[in-house]
C-alpha cells in the first residue's frame, strides 16, 4: 500500500499561471509527437483574463476512474498512483470520463481510447513541469500542497504584521 | 508540400453559402511566407481594380502563417486580415495573437478566403473540415466577447476559438476591429467594417489536426532557446512596466502628441504613466498561447465611477485616449478601452478621432449644439467616454465620427481638415512626427497609412540613433531595411514584441523557418522575401490609385510647429524635407520618383506576373 504522502502529482498555480498553454504543446509533443492540444494529458482553462490554470490527473486516492470502468481497463499504479489504461481492453465508452471530476482524462481523437498524466514516466520527470516559463507546475504530493496552503493562508492572516516586521 | 503549411485555402462564399477548399500553391508560400504577404498577394489574385473597399466584391482574407500551430513562443498564435481599407482605399491588413490562429491552422487552413455578402447575418463555423453558415441574428448587437460566450455555449463546445465584430462593424464604423479571444484585436485599417459589410457576425473555429515540424529534433532545441532568450534583456520591457513605459521617455523627449498635436508633451503624464498603471491598476500579466514571454497587462479599476472596468492595455491606446484628448485619469483610459472593445473599434482610431473632435469643439468648428449637448473639452473624460459610444452605435455626432477623421473633417468643413491628423485616411498612433524625422519618413510611406508596427523607424530617433530633428539622406535605406524586416515578422506570423530575441535577425528568421517547413532558404533568399512583400504591397496600392501624392503628412506636421519649451521646440517637417526624405527612400527602394516599383525591381523580386499593373502607369 502506498503512502500518500508519497505520491505527487503534477499541479498548477493559478497565481502563477497566465494560460499560455505551453504545457499542453509540450505534453502532446512528447507523448505524441505533434503539437495538438487534443492529445495532451495537461489541459488550460481560461474562465476570464484573470483566471488561468492547468489542470491535469491528481492520482487520486480511490480514483473514481479505476471503479467507474466497466471492463477493468483501468488501473492505478501501486507504486506511483497514475491511472494505467489496458488499451486492449479500453473501448472509449467514456464511464471514467465522466467519473473524474477535473476532466483529467480524455478520449484519444486517433486511438478512440482514453489517456491521462503519467508524470512522463520514461523521461524521468513531467516535462511540462520542465517547460513551464512561470514554473507555476510543480510536481507536489497532497501534503506539500495543504503546506501551501497553509502558509499562504497565514501570510495573507498576518499581512499587517509582515509589514512590521519587515520594516 | 512544406511542412508547416496547412497546404490549404479554404473559400467561402458568403452570397451562395457555398465553400470549398483549394490547395496552396507552393510557389507562393516560399515567395509570400504566409500571413499579410501571403494575404495580399491572394487578396490580388480574388479582387478587381478599383472595388469599393464595403461591397461585396472586395475580398476578406484571413491568414495564419507556416509556424502557427507550433509550440513556437509566439509564433504559434498569430492570423491576419488583410483586404482593401474603407479608410485608406489602399492595402488593409491587421493581426492579431491569442489563440485564434493556431486553432485555425489545426483545422487544417493556411487561409480563407471570404466572399459576397449574407443576405442575413451569419457566422461561419469552421469545424475542422465541416464549414457552415449560421445565423447569427441573436448576436446581432453583442460585443464580440458576449458574441464569443454565446457561440461557446450554442455550439457546446469551451474550446472553440472566435474572431467576431462589435455593434461597430455591424454599422460599418470606418475603425472597426474585430477582436478574438475577448482582448485580442486585429485593429487597424477597418477590417471589422469589411467584415460588417459581408453580414458576417463572427468566424468560428474549432481544430484537430496535428501539427508538425521538418526538423522536429532541431526545432526543439531551438525553442529550448528562445524560452531562454525570452527571460532575457531582449523582454524585459513587455513582461514588466509593458509598453506603457513609453509615456514617460516620450514625454521627456517632447515626442508625445498631446490635445490633438497642439502639444508634444503633457503635463499629467506622470498620472497616466506605465509606472502608475502598474501601480493601480495591473491585476495580472497574461500570455497568448504558446508564448513564453507574455506581456498581455490585465488591468481592473476597483473604485471610483468606472469600478469593476477589466481589459487589456497597452501604450499606443493608453496615449490616444488619453493625453491625445487631454485626459489624466487611468480610470477613465481603461473604460475607453473598454468600450472600444465592446463596440469593436480600433482604440488608437477611436482615440485620436475623439481628440481631433475635441479640437473642433474648442476652436468653435464644432459647437455645443453639433456635439449633442456634450462639452468636449480636452480633458473631459466623461466626454471621452460619451463620444466613444456614439462613434460605436453611430449615433448623433457619433456618426460623422465613424467616418474617420479624414471623411469627418471633409464633412464638418471650416477648417476642420488641418485638425485631421492621418495619412492615407488612417489615423496617426503616440509618435510626435514633427520632431521625429526617420518615424515621420516610416509613417508617410508606410502602406496601410500612418502606423508605427509597419517600420519601428521611431527606434533610430527615440534611441539617438540618429539625429530626430533632423531629414537627411540615409533615412530611406533605414526606413527600408526595417520595413522589410517587419514584413517578415507579420508574415511569418512571430510577435513584433518578440523582435529583439532574434538576435541575428534575418539569420534566426531564416532557420526558424527552415526547421519548421524544411525547405532550405537561405539568409540573402528571406531577406528578398520581405523586400518582395513590401514591393508587393505597393503594387496593391498602384493598383488602387495610391502614390506619391498620398505619401503626404498631416497638416499640423507640416505647419503647426512644437510649441513646448524644451528638446522638441520649433520642430516640424518641410515640404523639402518630406520631399527629400521620399526621394531618398524611393531611391533606395529602386522605385521611380513617383513611388512606383519599376518593371526591373519586380523582375529581380521574381514578381513577373504583376508587372502589368506598374506597367500601367507608366503608360
Amino acid at each position: 500500500m502506498v503512502k500518500i504522502h508519497e505520491r505527487k502529482f503534477v499541479s498548477a498555480d493559478p497565481d502563477k499561471c497566465v494560460g499560455c498553454q505551453v504545457c499542453e504543446y509540450i505534453c502532446s509533443w512528447t507523448k505524441e509527437k505533434s503539437f495538438n492540444p487534443l492529445k495532451s494529458r495537461i489541459r488550460v482553462v481560461r474562465l476570464n483574463p484573470l483566471v488561468n490554470v492547468s489542470i491535469t490527473c491528481r492520482l487520486c486516492e480511490d480514483p473514481p476512474c479505476v471503479a467507474a470502468c466497466p471492463r477493468d481497463a483501468l488501473t492505478q499504479s501501486e507504486e506511483t498512483g497514475v491511472i494505467m489504461v489496458d488499451e486492449d481492453k479500453c473501448n472509449g465508452c467514456g464511464w471514467c470520463i465522466e467519473a473524474c471530476d477535473y476532466g483529467a482524462i480524455m478520449l484519444h481523437p486517433d486511438r478512440k481510447v482514453v489517456f491521462s498524466c503519467d508524470l512522463c514516466k520514461e523521461k524521468g520527470e513531467p516535462q511540462c513541469v520542465k517547460w513551464c516559463p512561470e514554473e507555476a507546475l510543480d510536481l507536489v504530493t497532497a501534503d506539500v500542497l495543504a503546506q501551501k496552503a497553509r502558509f499562504t493562508a497565514t501570510k495573507k492572516l498576518f499581512q499587517e504584521a509582515l509589514k512590521e516586521t519587515t520594516k | 508540400m512544406l511542412h508547416g503549411y496547412a497546404g490549404r485555402i479554404l473559400h467561402v462564399d458568403l452570397t451562395t453559402g457555398k465553400t470549398h477548399v483549394e490547395p496552396l500553391n507552393e510557389e507562393y508560400a516560399k515567395k509570400y511566407i504566409g500571413g499579410i504577404g501571403l494575404g495580399m498577394r491572394l487578396w490580388l489574385d480574388h479582387s478587381k481594380p478599383g472595388v469599393e473597399p464595403l461591397s461585396p466584391e472586395n475580398p476578406l482574407i484571413l491568414t495564419t502563417g507556416p509556424i502557427s500551430g507550433t509550440v513556437w513562443p509566439t509564433g504559434g498564435n498569430g492570423h491576419a486580415f488583410v483586404s482593401k481599407s474603407p479608410q485608406s482605399y489602399g492595402v488593409g491588413e491587421a493581426k492579431s495573437h491569442g489563440s485564434f490562429g493556431t486553432e485555425l491552422k489545426r483545422a487544417g487552413y493556411d487561409a480563407v478566403i471570404f466572399k459576397g455578402k449574407a443576405e442575413k447575418p451569419v457566422y461561419v463555423w469552421i469545424d475542422d473540415d465541416s464549414v457552415q453558415l449560421l445565423d447569427a441574428s441573436h448576436l446581432m448587437g453583442k460585443s464580440p466577447a458576449d458574441t464569443e460566450d454565446a457561440i461557446r455555449e450554442e455550439l457546446g463546445d469551451y474550446y472553440i476559438r472566435v474572431a467576431a465584430i462589435g455593434l461597430a462593424g455591424e454599422k460599418l464604423v470606418k475603425i472597426a476591429c474585430i477582436i478574438n479571444d475577448k482582448t485580442r484585436a486585429a485593429g487597424r485599417t477597418g477590417m471589422g467594417a469589411v467584415m460588417g459589410s459581408k453580414n458576417l457576425k463572427a468566424i468560428a473555429v474549432r481544430g484537430t489536426r496535428d501539427i508538425t515540424v521538418a526538423k522536429p529534433e532541431e526545432f526543439m532545441e531551438y525553442v529550448k532557446e528562445f524560452h531562454e532568450r525570452m527571460k532575457g534583456p531582449a523582454t524585459q520591457k513587455y513582461r514588466t512596466l509593458g509598453t506603457p513605459e513609453n509615456v514617460l521617455v516620450h514625454n521627456a523627449l517632447h515626442c508625445m502628441p498631446t490635445r490633438n498635436y497642439n502639444n508634444a508633451t503633457f503635463e499629467g503624464a506622470e498620472r497616466v504613466s506605465g509606472e502608475a498603471l502598474n501601480d493601480r491598476y495591473v491585476a495580472k500579466v497574461i500570455g497568448c498561447s504558446s508564448c513564453a514571454m507574455r506581456c498581455e497587462h490585465i488591468c481592473v479599476v476597483a473604485e471610483g465611477p468606472y469600478k469593476g472596468t477589466m481589459t487589456r492595455m497597452e501604450y499606443e491606446p493608453l496615449w490616444a485616449l488619453g493625453p491625445y484628448c487631454g485626459i489624466d485619469r487611468l480610470d477613465a483610459i481603461i473604460k475607453g478601452m473598454d468600450l472600444c472593445n465592446y463596440y469593436g473599434m480600433d482604440s488608437i482610431s477611436a482615440g485620436v478621432i475623439v481628440g481631433f473632435a475635441m479640437d473642433c469643439y474648442e476652436k468653435g468648428i464644432l459647437t455645443e449644439k453639433d456635439m449633442d449637448g456634450i462639452d468636449a473639452k480636452f480633458g473631459n473624460h466623461e466626454a471621452l467616454v460619451k463620444l466613444l459610444e456614439k462613434m460605436g452605435k453611430r449615433e448623433g455626432i457619433g456618426d460623422t465620427l465613424a467616418e474617420g477623421v479624414k471623411v469627418a473633417a471633409e464633412k464638418i468643413g471650416n477648417g476642420a481638415e488641418k485638425l485631421a491628423l492621418h495619412i492615407k485616411g488612417v489615423e496617426v498612433t503616440g509618435y510626435d512626427l514633427r520632431c521625429l524625422k526617420t518615424a515621420a519618413l516610416g509613417f508617410a510611406v508606410s502602406f496601410r497609412g500612418a502606423d508605427h508596427n509597419r517600420h519601428g523607424a521611431y527606434a533610430f530617433d527615440v534611441k539617438g540613433k540618429v539625429n530626430r530633428l533632423k531629414a537627411e539622406k540615409g533615412r530611406g535605406k533605414l526606413v527600408k531595411d526595417m520595413e522589410d524586416m517587419y514584413t517578415l515578422i507579420d508574415s511569418f506570423i512571430v510577435c513584433k514584441f518578440s523582435r529583439g530575441t532574434y538576435y541575428k535577425e534575418l539569420e534566426d528568421m531564416t532557420k526558424l523557418y527552415n526547421l519548421v517547413t524544411g525547405a532550405e532558404m537561405t539568409t540573402q533568399e528571406m531577406k528578398m522575401a520581405g523586400e518582395r512583400i513590401n514591393n508587393l504591397a505597393r503594387v496593391f496600392n498602384v493598383r488602387e490609385g495610391l502614390g506619391r501624392k498620398d505619401d503626404g503628412l498631416p497638416w499640423k506636421v507640416m505647419n503647426q510647429p512644437i510649441t513646448d519649451e524644451g528638446p522638441s521646440k520649433g520642430a516640424y517637417v518641410t515640404q523639402e524635407e518630406l520631399d527629400l526624405l521620399l526621394d531618398d527612400y524611393y531611391e533606395a527602394r529602386g522605385w521611380t520618383r513617383e513611388g512606383v516599383p519599376t518593371v526591373a525591381k519586380l523582375k529581380e523580386l521574381g514578381m513577373d506576373d504583376l508587372i502589368h499593373i506598374v506597367e500601367k502607369t507608366e503608360e
